[in-house]
């Protein structure tokens, strides 16, 4: 037996390289995996990121339908809804690459912090591989600039600010959801038609980065075909009695109410105005308006009878024709009971279209994912043909101009379609004035 | 001129709810010497029996009519409420419209028993505890009931609206003379503030003119002396927490087609009401109300976009600013009594 003795200069350099090893920070670590949350055994985590307290809770519940409806029909169980109609098909209904998909949910509580901290939690602690959900910009913003930075995708849900796919645009983050700009777009011509060219708006404006950037939209648009913006007022997010709002109105000759609020802002700020008798009056020789530029059937249900000839804009709606949108619906009003909100279309939409990115790219590898994602056109999903653009992570596609509805049949038909705006009149360049001083950098996969 | 009389009419209704539910707070602070942060639950409550009474009006029978069709396909379910079936459509149907003024009555009873049931059940075990748990036992007991409202109801907010007669607005400017349509206020708002009048009234005639009201005020003022005097003064502080919970409720139900219900809305008129009431002076009822409608009117004036304008962010802090000033010069509030949260 040969003794092999210990050298001093051995020992130091074994205790280095150990040393090293232990102190090494968690980030070397996971250098091991090709990427962050890598899957590895027989499931696959989504981390679905809703309101579940709080204002929007009822739009978080919806949301967290359309996920739990996506993942029946990613794992092949149910109708397979709009697995069915997708122009690709690359999703099987064996999961996602042959992998079960397993889901977790965090509450956003529509407050950035405690978004970003359920993310996290999700991200670290359930090994989600992609966070989506939320239904507010502030939110979107915050948690898509956690995941650029911790190494996962983010589908966004609902949020229609154009920051977040403007100046606050991340490579790792993308948005199915239109905004502001493309409500401007879409409303304009439709509004022209409807009040003529020559209208004094006066602007209530949630104060907060959706509504800076929806008034900025629609003051722009309306303000190129004529019409003159006599005051923009921003209200803080926490009121609830407009009326103190409302009032200069009477005072001023403005002939149009612009209402850039959402959510319970847009419930009582409406029924605040038509109280006042806003819409019974008579300015300049013409009848008053009152336009809500993002509408929401949850929301329009909340306000009521108010809500009728009122024009505003929308993601997407429940009645549309299409074979995808005809799916969906079934499948969903089968499962729940009621047909789904825009907010769960948008999720629900998202869900698939990473999956679908996941299989084509070969990989949930989030560059791999990125990759696939950009500049893909996809057609069956409600909208009509649809481009994932790459400069900034948008979807374009057409959008609706709504109207609240005079006769409605049932407690959901709340609003009708009064125009399907093209795709291409709402586009707009990457660098759009409205959109600019962001950079989408490059995508991390957390490795 | 006209900007101004609308700022009042405004901070008036406004002002309204706040003196209703500081008035309540403040009976319970007087008498069981209790800071209730679930007072704006209870609030939010009233405007729920409102919802409810609503609903339950609105029960109905399905009959399957084929020549129509649901979002899915399938034979539309038409719905007729029971009322409209039992009473006749006209009936049936004014009882609908009408449910908000009705709720007042479903109202009563319902405030009542949550008031004695939250007082002889919770309230009445921190009697003696600090300050400090009493607010924090009142608002988990606030989240609780907003929790059973949300799981219930939902969190979005639900349309209430007030009977067709009332939906319009008054022309007051043409009123008084002035430009018409310059000064336009809703009648609901203006049936509001006559509604607060007449509560307010009736609880200070009550307290001021009853032998009950007699032994309240003078338990408020040593419920010590009281109490060795032989007056089980427990069994009435009781029934004052009813009443105050009772108040608060009523001025929820009406407040309920002012803006849609939701579960949060007591939370919204729950900071400011105390604010109300520690500028009005803690334990004056008479403080509380005039405090409530200062507040409501100043909080209406720095609203106005002129005010905005030269004093940005004021609108949000006007109420508290205010209050920093008389605390400042009146530390017992404007109408406040020596000796109540003082030693």
């Amino acid at each position: 037996m040969i003794k092999r003795p210990i050298s001093r200069r051995g020992l130091i350099k074994t205790a280095g390289v150990v040393g090293v090893g232990l102190a090494a920070p968690h980030v070397f670590i996971r250098n091991a995996n090709a990427f962050n949350n890598e899957p590895t055994g027989g499931t696959v985590t989504l981390g679905f990121n809703v309101p579940q307290t709080g204002p929007y809770a009822d739009e978080g519940a919806d949301e967290l339908r359309a996920y739990e409806l996506a993942v029946e029909h990613l794992n092949g169980e149910g109708d397979g809804g709009m697995l069915n109609t997708f122009s690709s098909k690359a999703l099987k209904g064996n999961g996602i690459l042959g992998k079960k998909v397993e889901f977790v949910t965090g509450d956003t509580q529509t407050k950035s912090d405690a978004a970003r901290a359920s993310a996290k939690s999700m991200i670290e602690k359930d090994g989600a591989i992609m966070i989506t959900g939320g239904s507010s910009s502030g939110v979107a913003v915050a948690v898509q600039s956690l995941c650029q930075e911790a190494g996962v995708i983010f589908m966004a849900g609902l949020t229609h600010s154009n920051d977040t796919t403007g100046k606050d645009k991340k490579a790792n983050g993308f948005r199915h959801f239109f905004n502001g700009y493309m409500s401007a777009a879409a409303l304009a011509p439709v509004l022209k038609n409807a009040y003529g060219t020559d209208r004094k708006a006066y602007h209530l404006t949630a104060d907060y980065t959706w509504g800076w950037t929806q008034q900025e939209s629609i003051a722009s648009a309306t303000e190129a075909m004529g019409w003159e913006t006599v005051n923009n007022v921003l209200t803080p997010l926490a009121a609830t009695d407009f009326s103190a709002y409302i009032t200069p109105i009477l005072q001023s000759d403005a002939d149009v109410l612009v209402l850039n609020h959402y959510g319970g802002n847009m419930v009582n700020s409406l029924t605040n105005a038509v109280q006042f008798g806003l819409r019974d009056r008579q300015v300049n020789g013409k009848n008053f308006e009152i336009i809500v530029p993002l509408y929401s059937r949850l929301m329009a249900k909340g306000a009521g009878e108010n809500v009728k000839g009122i024009f505003g804009s929308t993601n997407w709606h429940w009645s549309l024709e299409d074979e995808g949108s005809i799916a969906f619906v079934q499948s969903f009003g089968k499962k729940y009971g009621f047909p789904p909100s825009q907010a769960a279309h948008t999720c629900y939409v998202q869900t698939l279209l990473y999956a679908d990115a996941v299989e084509r790219g070969g990989s949930f590898n989030p560059c791999s994912v990125v990759e696939a994602l950009e500049g893909y056109e996809f057609d069956g999903l409600g909208n009509g043909p649809t481009l994932y653009r790459a400069d900034d992570h948008q979807c374009f596609k057409d959008v609706l101009v709504v109207k609240g509805k005079e006769n409605p049949t049932s407690e959901f038909d709340l609003l009708e379609i009064v125009e399907v705006t093209p795709a291409a009149q709402v586009t707009y360049p990457p660098d759009h004035p409205m959109f600019a001083g962001g950079d989408l950098g490059t995508c991390n996969s957390g490795a | 001129m006209d900007a101004i009389i609308l700022q009042v009419l405004n901070g008036l209704d406004k002002g309204s709810a706040y003196a209703l539910i500081a008035l309540g707070l403040t009976l319970i602070f007087g008498t069981l010497g209790v800071v209730n942060f679930a007072h704006g639950a209870l609030f939010m409550l009233g405007a729920f029996c409102a919802v409810t009474l609503n609903a339950i009006l609105r029960l109905s029978t399905e009959t399957i009519d084929p020549s129509r069709t649901d979002f899915l396909g399938n034979p539309l379910k038409v719905k007729t409420p029971y009322v409209e079936n039992w009473f006749g459509p006209e009936i049936g149907g004014a009882m609908i419209e009408w449910s908000v003024p009705l709720a007042i009555v479903f109202a009563i009873p319902v405030m009542v028993a949550v008031g004695i049931a939250t007082e002889r059940g919770l309230i009445k075990y921190f009697y003696k505890r600090p300050h400090a748990d009493q607010i924090l036992v009142t608002f988990g007991l606030a989240i609780v009931l907003q929790e059973i409202i949300k799981y219930f109801f939902g969190a979005n907010p639900i349309p209430t609206p007030a009977p067709d007669a009332f939906i319009g607005s008054f022309d007051f400017g043409a009123l008084v003379g002035m430009e018409a349509g310059t000064i336009i206020y809703p009648y609901w708002r203006l049936v509001y503030f006559a509604f607060a009048a007449i509560v307010i009234g009736a609880v200070f005639a009550f307290l001021q003119y009853t032998t009950f009201g007699m032994v309240v005020r003078a338990g408020m003022a040593d419920r010590e002396t009281v109490g060795l005097l032989g007056i089980n003064i427990d069994k009435r502080f009781t029934i004052m927490f009813a009443i105050a919970a009772c108040v608060a409720g009523l001025a929820g139900v009406m407040y309920a087609p002012i803006n849609s219900p939701n579960y949060h809305m007591g939370m919204d008129f729950l900071v400011l009401s105390f604010v109300v009431v520690v500028v009005g002076g803690m334990g004056s009822l008479p403080g509380a109300v005039a405090a409530g409608f200062l507040l409501g009117i100043l909080e209406s004036f720095a609203s106005m976009s002129q005010v905005v304008n030269l004093l940005p962010g004021i609108n949000q802090i006007i109420i508290y600013l205010v209050a920093i000033i008389i605390l400042l010069t009146r530390p017992r509030g404007l109408l406040g009594r020596k000796g109540v949260m003082e030693g």
